[in-house]
């Protein structure tokens, strides 16, 4: 333990990755992991405002019991496009193709990815689909929902199903490309002695999302297809006036989004893990248990996707054994909560603001757990199917969870990305903002399901209203919570303090280059030598602004 | 990691930035590959799944429309394709030996096996066309179980006819309705056979233009004994594409064909 008190000022490296060259087409063709991850933070932060927006006017809508200002027609679309927008445009890549994409390759120590080329066309291929979305919505829509159920979708509706569904197999291969690439690079690109043992909990969870991303897209890029060509030609696949089976659909669409749901949780898991353990100045409590979890996760998840369909005349004895490995996933994601509040008892722990959105993570996340653990099980799923009350479990675990594990990714890194701090008091407040929006607007949710207030309806009894009005109030204090960050983020650009190459005084490799950090990342080639978690053996450093 | 501590003396001209030797960079490209095969697995994967589903529950419909496709055809294309890997890998060889007569040629060898390949499928899918077993109503003259366009020409492909006339050599009788409910359920085995004989086909172009990019780049020498990655993945994926079709051709063409010897 060094007792000297070392003071520092933060300098900002003259050459770096943002000034290394300029001019659109040095963004536009780069094959810089780095400069890929801000293209992408561009895009989905574009489409979550297009998401949150019909978030927004769903929640208009809802503020009073009858159908007054959306035609139901409309407001099927308003849900279907709010769905697909954040799911297949904003969830999937969002930690991942940004805070991954960006980190990952600097924590292994690595120059780039192992295929710069392909992930630049990741990025092109996500454009691509982002476009067809986009003209699907100024061309009126689609009203299918999220899951495009057929035969709803492939043989009555008339609205633009094909369209979307060729954006969403687009966004579907650009998820490949960064899977396949993530998968390749942890294998072959990591320093000297960074053994399996000792990669960062973020690499574990990047690694456990990139098997998902690699094994179940592919099967939805299929059934979209199936659904595209059957909408077309005719051909009977799963309508079952032309010989098909709609159950058939439903299988094969939740073996991948099923474990799409863990591809949205999983990044933002490691996140947390970086986090709590970098702002308690402690160990991970038990590594190998946090870093196999994530696998445990992946394995599970492809295993449970028939609880979607328990109402769907599904056989009572794979319904009990859906339900059965449903509870199982239960086990690796409580093996993280409990990891986590260990890592913090006796921890030294500060309260900055990725911190506070760490620890709002692991509230957030646990109530969405568990309550899946409720939808798991037979009897109870069967009655709330369809119900506010699964609206709210999964809100719980993409927005409670995933969302905040991202806001606090980017907090937590932005300093590296950018060289700059974020203004720490609004920051703060914002994740407070956020927390505060984000249970007023969902856990009166909780309460309309379990009392029978079915999703996708425009109207509602009177006697839900005041739940209702509070979620809508909610919905607009998440707002803010949300708009602020923008904000504030774009100011620190321009105006925020000097972050220096370590301001959190963390460890891992990405913490050892300069912050901005070079276009090849190291100036030489980092040897790995310790534990990815070192915490309490550094000296002290003061770092003053 | 050995490989990365492993300094090369001269720097190859293929070898990329974020590789520190051309070692690292085969090993990565090749696993890469690999993953990639993967995902195609999982994406047949989900049809073939779709396809046994429905062989059980339809399976005299399935019968009925693997008997209607040519054996003969599948059968001289299987060994296309085998004689196809074998030039593939024959100029994967050439390429680590650095003979680059031998690289083109064989290159050009596996495209016109390719070619050849494509060609009789073009013509096995006429055929379909001509006797009305397009499915769906949009593509052709459409499949219609109660005749449509086969009425103009009751020689070809009646499917329910056929079942009849087949029961009849067996000494049995299948009335009509039964006959006609056969001919329908054999419409989702063409449905089948055309997604999963085109995804193949979809492949098998895409692979020709990798073999035609291939031959570009051994034409100007590039691949010899220190680099030759792209052949070697080029190979991976034809071979693939290969094994894809050693898979379709008993499910599709040789369902039943003990008790429909022709």
């Amino acid at each position: 333990m060094s007792t000297a008190v070392t003071t520092v000022t933060p300098v900002m490296p003259a050459k770096h990755y943002l000034n290394d060259n300029y001019g659109i087409r040095s963004w536009l063709l780069t094959k810089d992991h780095k400069r890929i991850a801000i293209l992408y933070l561009v895009s989905i932060t574009f489409f979550f405002f297009i998401g949150g927006l019909f978030a927004a006017l769903i929640r208009m809508e809802l503020l009073t019991p009858q159908g007054d200002l959306f035609q139901s027609d409309t407001y099927n679309k308003l849900f279907s496009m709010h769905g697909i927008n954040m799911v297949f445009f904003f969830l999937v890549p969002s930690i991942p193709a940004t805070l991954g994409n960006f980190v990952l390759p600097i924590m292994l120590g690595a120059r780039d990815l192992a295929f710069p080329k392909i992930n630049l066309l990741s990025w092109y291929i996500y454009i691509a689909g982002a476009l067809f979305s986009l003209a699907t919505m100024v061309s009126g829509g689609v009203d299918t929902g999220w899951t495009f159920y057929t035969p709803l979708s492939s043989g009555f509706l008339r609205t633009h199903v094909v369209l979307i569904a060729v954006g969403v197999i687009m966004a579907g291969f650009s998820s490949i490309f960064t899977g396949l690439n993530f998968i390749v690079t942890v294998h072959r690109m990591r320093a000297p002695g960074l053994t399996w043992g000792r990669l960062p909990l973020f690499v574990w969870s990047n690694y456990a999302t990139s098997l998902i991303m690699v094994l179940a897209t592919p099967v939805l890029a299929i059934t979209l297809t199936l659904l595209a060509l059957e909408r077309g030609f005719h051909i009977g696949i799963f309508d079952p006036k032309l010989g098909g089976d709609p159950v058939l659909f439903q299988h094969m669409f939740w073996f991948y989004s099923h474990p799409a749901v863990y591809i949205m949780i999983l990044p933002g898991m490691g996140v947390i893990s970086e986090l709590v353990t970098c702002f308690s100045r402690k160990r991970v409590f038990g590594y190998a248990f946090v870093a196999f979890s994530s696998i445990a996760i992946a394995v599970f998840g492809f295993l449970v996707w028939a609880h979607h369909m328990f109402v769907a005349g599904v056989s009572q004895y794979s319904a009990m054994v859906f339900s059965l490995l449903s509870f199982a996933v239960a086990i690796p994601s409580a093996v993280k909560v409990f990891n986590w509040t260990a890592t913090m008892y006796k921890g030294s722990i500060s309260l900055e603001t990725p911190m506070l959105y760490a620890l709002g993570f692991i509230g957030l996340f646990t109530v969405g757990g568990l309550t899946g653990i409720m939808l798991a099980a037979l009897g109870l799923d069967v009655q709330v199917h369809d119900t506010y009350f699964v609206i709210a479990h999964f809100h719980y675990v993409m927005v409670g969870g995933m969302v905040t594990a991202y806001l606090g990714g980017l907090h937590f890194w932005w300093p590296k990305i950018t060289g700059r701090m974020y203004p720490e008091a609004p920051a703060k407040l914002a994740a407070l903002i956020t927390f505060i929006g984000f249970n007023l607007t969902f856990f009166p949710q909780f309460i309309l399901g379990y009392l029978g207030m079915p999703r996708r309806y425009h109207a509602y009894p009177p006697e839900f209203q005041v739940l209702n009005v509070l979620s809508s109030a909610g919905a607009s204090v998440l707002a803010v919570g949300f708009l602020l960050p923008a904000i504030y983020f774009m100011w620190s650009l321009k105006y925020g303090a000097i972050a220096g190459d370590n301001p959190w005084r963390a460890t891992g490799l990405e913490w050892q280059t300069t912050s901005p950090p070079p276009t090849h990342n190291f100036h030489e080639v980092p040897v790995v030598t310790t534990e990815p978690y070192a915490y309490g053996d550094e000296p002290e450093v003061t770092i003053v602004h | 990691m050995s490989t990365s501590q492993t300094t090369t003396t001269e720097h190859h001209p293929a070898l990329a930035h974020q590789f520190d030797s051309m070692a690292q960079q085969q090993e990565a490209s090749t696993f890469g590959m690999w993953v990639f095969l993967l995902t195609e697995i999982m994406m047949f994967g989900g049809l073939f799944t779709a396809y046994l589903i429905y062989r059980i529950k339809y399976y005299d419909g399935f019968v009925a429309g693997s008997t209607s496709i040519s054996v003969s055809w599948g059968f001289a294309n299987t060994l296309v394709l085998i004689a196809s890997s074998f030039t593939m890998a024959m100029a994967v060889w050439a390429g680590e030996k650095g003979i680059r007569k031998a690289q083109m040629g064989f290159l050009i060898g596996t495209m016109i096996l390719g070619a050849a390949f494509l060609c009789i499928k073009g013509e096995e899918y006429y055929t379909k066309y001509d006797e009305c077993h397009i499915p769906g109503r949009v593509i052709g003259k459409g499949f219609d179980a109660t005749g449509g366009c086969s009425a103009q020409d009751p020689k070809l492909g009646n499917i329910a006819e056929e079942v009849q006339q087949h029961a009849k050599e067996l000494g049995k009788t299948v009335p009509e309705a039964s006959a006609l409910q056969t001919a329908r359920q054999s419409e989702i085995f063409f449905s089948f056979y055309f997604l999963m004989t085109g995804l193949h086909a979809f492949h098998m172009l895409v692979g020709m233009g990798l073999l035609s990019w291939l031959f570009l780049r051994s034409k100007r020498g590039e691949f010899g004994p220190a680099y030759h990655t792209p052949l070697e993945l080029g190979g991976l994926y034809w071979h693939f594409v290969d094994i894809v079709w050693i898979f379709l051709f008993p499910l599709l063409y040789l369902i039943s064909r003990h008790a429909h010897a022709v």
